[in-house]
């Protein structure tokens, strides 16, 4: 392996392992968004209750909370969009380097 | 940039002012709602001139440079990515980095702002994440600020000759605290503790990110560093062509 590949399998592993080890070590915890503990911050650092002034366009639209499930839908859509672009272009780079072995300067593959 | 690019800035600072006086306006990780309208508004003039010149200066590449728009839009594919893993932290919470490093480091803050802004307003209609009247607050720390400090460290890097492994990595990792820290201020300002001020107000919310946000700083360098590293193998030309790269090198 050369050396870059070395670097790029290591941190993949420790990228996993800070990913995932706050799931295994920490047990039962309840992983919720830390925007959530900034608004009872908020509450704390007031000493009272805070009534956001605005509530979310979508939530005025659907009347409620947007539903787990589709708000899940919704964070998929946006890494999708964002891991295909990113695959076309690294294909087309990747692909682009091979095929273009005419120019002894580049693609020494 | 030309002398219209400049006028186009120019107007955009004084509409931005502009609307200090008029109640509208709106950032990301600050929740919807959550700010008093006047900072909606300050924040988001603030923010007003940077996205001009990031719109100045994508045209400018989209004409120019039209080779490197692919690396543009995998940079902006990339803060997409990036911002929508939310990865469980130490502190029992969870948090989503930024991924404005990469697009900082190759195309400068101007163009970076544009790409968060999308991304900030993809979130703040579709997912109740971040807000429309907080858009301008978010804006500043996710699309300038953090950006900001990833740019000036890499070019520090640079010029201290770090390894340009080791530069990248940096700017994006601190570049993502940064803007959690920058947060932190934000709410602090917006809600000064009763003892203490804006300041001690600005420890308790930094208490409450800071930590959480550490270990996803580390994370969003590494991504940021391999992902550059894959550009550097096959993206060689388009890297000259905007000056990450200065000569041919050999892998």
């Amino acid at each position: 392996m050369s050396k870059n590949q070395k670097i790029a399998v290591i941190s993949l592993l420790a990228v996993l392992l800070i990913v995932l080890v706050p799931l295994f070590v920490l047990k039962g915890a309840e992983f919720g968004g830390s925007d959530d503990a900034g608004s009872q911050m908020v509450e704390t650092v007031r000493g009272e209750s805070y009534e956001p002034w605005f509530t979310p366009l979508l939530e005025q639209l659907t009347g409620g909370e947007l539903p787990g499930e589709v708000e899940s839908l919704f964070f998929c859509i946006q890494t999708g969009i964002g891991v295909g672009v990113i695959a076309f272009g690294f294909g087309y780079l990747v692909a682009r380097k091979k095929y273009s072995a005419k120019d002894p300067s580049k693609g020494k593959t | 940039m030309n002398k219209r690019e400049k006028q186009l800035v120019a107007l955009s600072a004084v509409v931005g002012l502009a609307l200090c006086a008029a109640p509208s306006a709106s950032a990301m990780h600050v929740m919807e709602g959550y700010l008093p309208p006047a900072f909606c508004v300050i924040w988001g003039a603030v923010c007003l001139p940077v996205l001009a010149a990031g719109v100045v200066s994508i045209r400018r590449i989209a004409r120019e440079q039209k080779k490197v728009l692919l690396l543009l839009a995998m940079a902006g594919a990339f803060v997409f990515v990036i911002s929508s893993l939310k990865i469980p932290s130490v502190t029992g919470s969870c948090s989503h980095m930024t991924g404005t490093g990469l697009a900082a480091i190759l195309f400068g803050v101007p163009a970076t702002t544009v790409l968060g802004v999308i991304v900030l307003v993809f979130q703040a209609l579709l997912l109740a994440h971040g807000g429309l009247t907080t858009l301008g607050a978010n804006a500043f720390s996710m699309a300038i600020a953090g950006p900001l400090v990833s740019w000036g460290l890499y070019h520090v890097g640079e010029k201290l000759h770090f390894p340009k492994k080791l530069s990248v990595f940096l700017a994006a990792a601190l570049g993502d605290l940064f803007t959690y820290c920058v947060t932190s201020l934000q709410l602090a300002m917006a809600y000064p503790s009763a003892n203490g001020g804006v300041a001690a107000s600005a420890v308790e919310f930094l208490g409450v990110f800071a930590p959480t946000q550490l270990p996803l700083a580390v994370v969003e360098g590494l991504l940021t560093m391999l992902v550059i590293m894959g550009m550097e193998t096959y993206a060689m030309p388009e890297l000259q062509l905007i000056g990450f790269e200065k000569e041919v090198k050999y892998e």
